[in-house]
């Protein structure tokens, strides 16, 4: 790690640039039944999966786009100018040798280090559509664990993963998570056997690399009774000049007494549309927590949930947006509470620069009849520049007498005499910006793993460059 | 109350047939009117996926059963009059039944000779057309009720108006009763009230039914208007009865130095639907939005609010509170809006739920828009049920459990009647607060 006064010296356009596409397998641009057959024969898809993604594809044309209240921008996408499936063509890899030597070369201009590979627990790089890499150490492997991407999992393993697969978030849920069901592929698959303690995060790296190329993961996590896991994705995109649309659908499952924390790091590039579906269903006595940060794409929609389904489960999310110039960052968080004494925690952050604009959506639902249940929502907004934009939209129903339930947001800038106290002690204007808005979102940053945290430090202190002057 | 809610109106015609030709009402005004119409009945019908009416029971507002007041006899003038008791001292007062002026309590001579205005807004229309125009209804709806509005003006025919100019100050408050009376019958209150530059006035509006168990719909529209350095209150106590469907619209535009304070106190009504806006227009502005509901039986009350600060350095704060029970809902969407350049804005929001059954509901949106920098924004909002600390310290002083647990919900709103910092009218609307709690025990 580089020293603080040297991190500010990060190369800004690490991520601009692409090498040649060799595809082997390409669905053309468009959607039609025929994608959808073209996707389940190339993937050699069970009957009972193409049916599913027929269906999906079904809603998706029949569903509106939710532009009566989300972002007029969606209208932007051309639906007909997606490819929606990609592949190098080869199956997953298993050591490192195998890799493509591009690809390799890729994943070193990201600086993913050596020793942070050998550190991980298993690494899934996901490049376009298909895991071109997968490799679970050992230890956890001989710990029962099932780590492997979609294609797999619901072909070698579909007593495992048939049960929970589109229950947490149907079809019909929204049109992009209809979008999903029909064309996705990639994604990690991932089953914790009860009692099963992962030392170790789980990590998955995502890149996009082919322009006008829409990224559709389907992640399945289920941990059973008493297993605890952590996992992490990271995404960094090359730049492109058309429009591309990521619509991911994650789903958790956390049976009795689990514990499941999902930590996403989301940095595509500024012209990508980031519309994902997450949801986690906690059982009893069951935990299950988001940490979602979100720095890049051009506009984000994304309101990680938790069902609380068993008594004393827990959810919480924890999120970090920052949205510049020409994004919106619109993110949230749902809490559906469905049992006795279930709690939930939303601490959601964000920082608008230049002419970003940041966005909190918020949903508490506690039916009646239920005791003892518990949520919190903080929400505070911190606006750079004058141009800077922030929204807050929380929507909460409550029931009943045994619940107590509290929202609270603030918006404010960064204080004229910090800034001043700084400058005095020498610091430029710009650092002593960028040191203030480390400190408004330092004690969420903290509750993240060592390496995300520094990423992520880095990644703020990128974004604030030249945004005072 | 029932001795004045005899005879059923016979004859008279559905709202939903359109304007009354024949009223002695300005040409100009009844081409308005019919542009109105044309919109109203251009305008879709609201459905919940509307996100300005999420969560609202929107099956309520079919209109179909609804019909005009008919003219009243001597007698239920008389009883009306009887009935219309508020404040004790007032400056002055205006009593309409289904539409109809009952009585009227002109402003004191002196007033008058100052230059304030106090008439039926039939008249002002004529003998103040240019005020009038400038003002009635002059913003849109913007909080979805655009095609009530529509449908107010479309049928508006009577209401207040109310101009106090420069400098003059009116120390008693000013009221206003608006009766429904008879089955199946509609209001359209309204109330235009222009305030000059430093000018100070208190509004009191009474809203009422005369059978309390009779169904009705009134949909009212007040634009309030505070110029320059302009102090105004306005205090709304509806207490319309168990079946009426009430609609009503608030405009707010608060000028430079300016300062507007509004209670809303919600009572009666099956379903009754408040929206409110409020624009701080000039530097300096403020704007203080009240409200407290007790909601029982099967009540709904939807709260709508739209706090829009236009220029920097203005200031709003908004305090709601709602006491729910048995089966009622209280529902509340606000948002914040701080517009570009509207820079050193404080704004607060605050709504607290007490939910005191199980099968009550209340729903809390309370949202913040803000494109400008250097503002202090904050919202809170909270929903829980009484503290048992609180109420087992009361039960060990020997309060029995019914009288501790009023005793707790009054405090719990007199935080904002209190706001008000006017004695006699807080008394006044804890009155008719302490009535509805004795009615539903």
């Amino acid at each position: 790690m580089k020293t603080g006064t040297k991190a500010v010296d990060i190369d800004r356009n690490k991520g601009d640039f692409a090498y040649p596409e060799v595809h082997v397998r390409d669905a053309g641009r468009g959607l039609s039944e025929k994608t959808i057959h073209y996707i389940s024969d190339v993937k050699e898809d069970p009957d009972w999966v193409r049916e599913f993604r027929l269906r999906g594809l079904k809603t998706f044309l029949e569903k509106p786009l939710p532009t009566h209240w989300a972002s007029k921008d969606l209208e932007a996408i051309d639906f007909d100018k997606i490819r929606y499936y990609l592949a190098p063509g080869t199956g997953a890899k298993r050591s490192w040798e195998e890799v493509p030597e591009d690809i390799k070369r890729t994943f070193e201009r990201l600086g993913i280090p050596e020793q942070e590979r050998k550190f991980l627990a298993g690494v899934e790089a996901q490049f376009d559509s298909e895991a071109v890499y997968s490799n679970i150490k050992k230890a956890v492997g001989e710990q029962g664990v099932v780590f492997v991407g979609s294609t797999e999992g619901l072909k070698h393993h579909p007593e495992i993963f048939r049960k929970w697969f589109g229950k947490v978030i149907p079809i019909g849920d929204n049109k992009f998570s209809a979008l999903n069901s029909a064309v996705f592929s990639g994604g990690s698959f991932i089953y914790v056997p009860p009692g099963v303690k992962v030392k170790h995060p789980l990590q998955a790296y995502f890149r996009i690399n082919a322009e006008s190329f829409g990224q559709f993961e389907r992640t399945l996590i289920i941990a059973d009774e008493g297993s605890e896991v952590t996992y992490m994705e990271g995404c960094t995109a090359p730049k492109f000049e058309t429009v591309a649309l990521h619509s991911a659908v994650v789903e958790l499952v956390a049976l009795k007494g689990a514990k499941l924390q999902y930590i996403t790091v989301q940095n595509w590039s500024s012209n990508v549309f980031n519309l994902v579906t997450k949801r986690g269903l906690a059982h009893e006595d069951a935990e299950i927590k988001w940490i979602d940060c979100n720095i890049g794409s051009r506009l984000t929609m994304k309101y990680p949930g938790v069902v609380l389904k068993g008594r004393k489960s827990r959810g919480e999310v924890l999120s970090i947006a920052l949205a510049n110039n020409g994004q919106h960052q619109d993110t949230g968080a749902k809490m559906i509470h469905a049992a006795d004494e279930t709690t939930s925690n939303i601490i959601s952050k964000s920082i608008s620069i230049g002419t970003g604009r940041a966005t909190y959506r918020g949903l508490v639902h506690v039916p009646k009849h239920l005791k003892h249940c518990k949520n919190n929502t903080e929400c505070d907004a911190l606006l750079i520049n004058s141009t800077s934009r922030t929204d807050t939209y929380p929507a909460i129903t409550v029931r009943g007498t045994g619940n107590s339930v509290q929202h609270e947001a603030s918006v404010s800038q960064v204080s004229a005499e910090q800034i001043f106290y700084m400058q005095q002690r020498g610091l430029s204007k710009a650092q002593a910006m960028s040191l203030s808005v480390n400190g408004f979102v330092n004690d969420l940053v903290r509750q993240f793993p060592m390496e995300y945290s520094v990423e992520l430090k880095r990644l703020i202190e990128l974004e604030m460059e030249g945004s005072v002057g | 109350m029932s001795s004045i809610a005899h005879d059923e109106t016979v004859n008279s015609k559905a709202i939903l047939s359109g304007p009354v030709e024949s009223r002695d009402l300005p040409d100009w005004f009844r081409e308005q009117q019919a542009v109105a119409w044309e919109n109203f009945e251009s305008i879709p019908r609201p459905t919940r996926k509307d996100q300005p009416w999420r969560f609202s029971n929107v099956d309520l507002l079919d209109l179909a059963p609804f019909k005009f007041s008919s003219e009243l006899s001597d007698d239920d003038r008389a009883n009306v009059l009887k009935y219309s008791r508020g404040l004790d001292e007032f400056a002055a007062r205006l009593i309409f039944a289904g539409d109809q002026l009952i009585e009227r309590n002109v402003v004191s001579d002196d007033l008058k000779k100052r230059g304030v205005i106090f008439q039926p807004l039939e008249r002002a229309m004529i003998e103040h057309a240019d005020l009038f125009r400038k003002y009635f209804m002059s913003q849109p709806a913007v909080l979805g009720s655009a095609k009530f509005a529509a449908l107010h003006k479309a049928l508006v025919s009577s209401g207040t108006f109310l101009f106090v100019p420069r400098g003059v100050e009116i120390e008693q408050p000013i009221e206003i009763f608006h009766w429904l009376r008879g089955e199946g019958v509609s209001v359209f209150p309204h109330l235009l009230l222009i305030t000059d530059e430093l000018a100070k006035v208190t509004v009191v509006e009474h809203f009422r039914s005369c059978d309390p168990r009779a169904s009705g719909f009134a949909c009212g529209v007040n634009d309030l208007i505070a110029g320059p350095g302009a102090k105004v209150t306005y205090v709304c106590a509806q207490n319309w009865g168990d079946k009426v469907v009430a609609l009503q619209m608030n405009t707010t535009a608060v000028d430079h130095d300016a300062s507007a304070m509004s209670l809303n106190l919600n009572l009666g009504s099956r379903y009754s639907r408040f929206e409110s806006l409020s624009r701080l227009v000039g530097e300096g502005a403020r704007s203080d939005l009240l409200a407290v509901a007790v909601a029982t039986n099967e009540q709904e009350f939807d709260a709508r609010t739209l706090q829009d600060h236009i220029s920097p350095h203005t200031a709003s704060d908004l305090l709601y509170k709602n006491a729910l029970d048995d089966r009622a809902r209280c529902t509340f969407g606000g948002l914040i809006r701080v517009e570009p350049h509207a820079h050193f804005t404080d704004a607060y929001q605050k709504v607290r739920n007490l939910l005191l059954s199980d099968d009550s509901e209340a729903n809390s949106m309370p949202g913040l828009e803000i494109l400008a920098d250097n503002v202090r924004c904050t919202h809170g909002a909270t929903s829980g049920q009484i503290n048992e600390e609180e109420m087992f310290y009361l039960r060990s002083r020997g309060i029995p459990v019914p009288v501790a647990q009023r005793l707790i919900v009054t405090g719990f709103l007199n935080e904002v009647v209190r706001r008000l910092d006017q004695p006699t009218i807080a008394d006044y609307l804890n009155q008719l607060i302490d009535r509805k709690f004795a009615h539903s025990q």
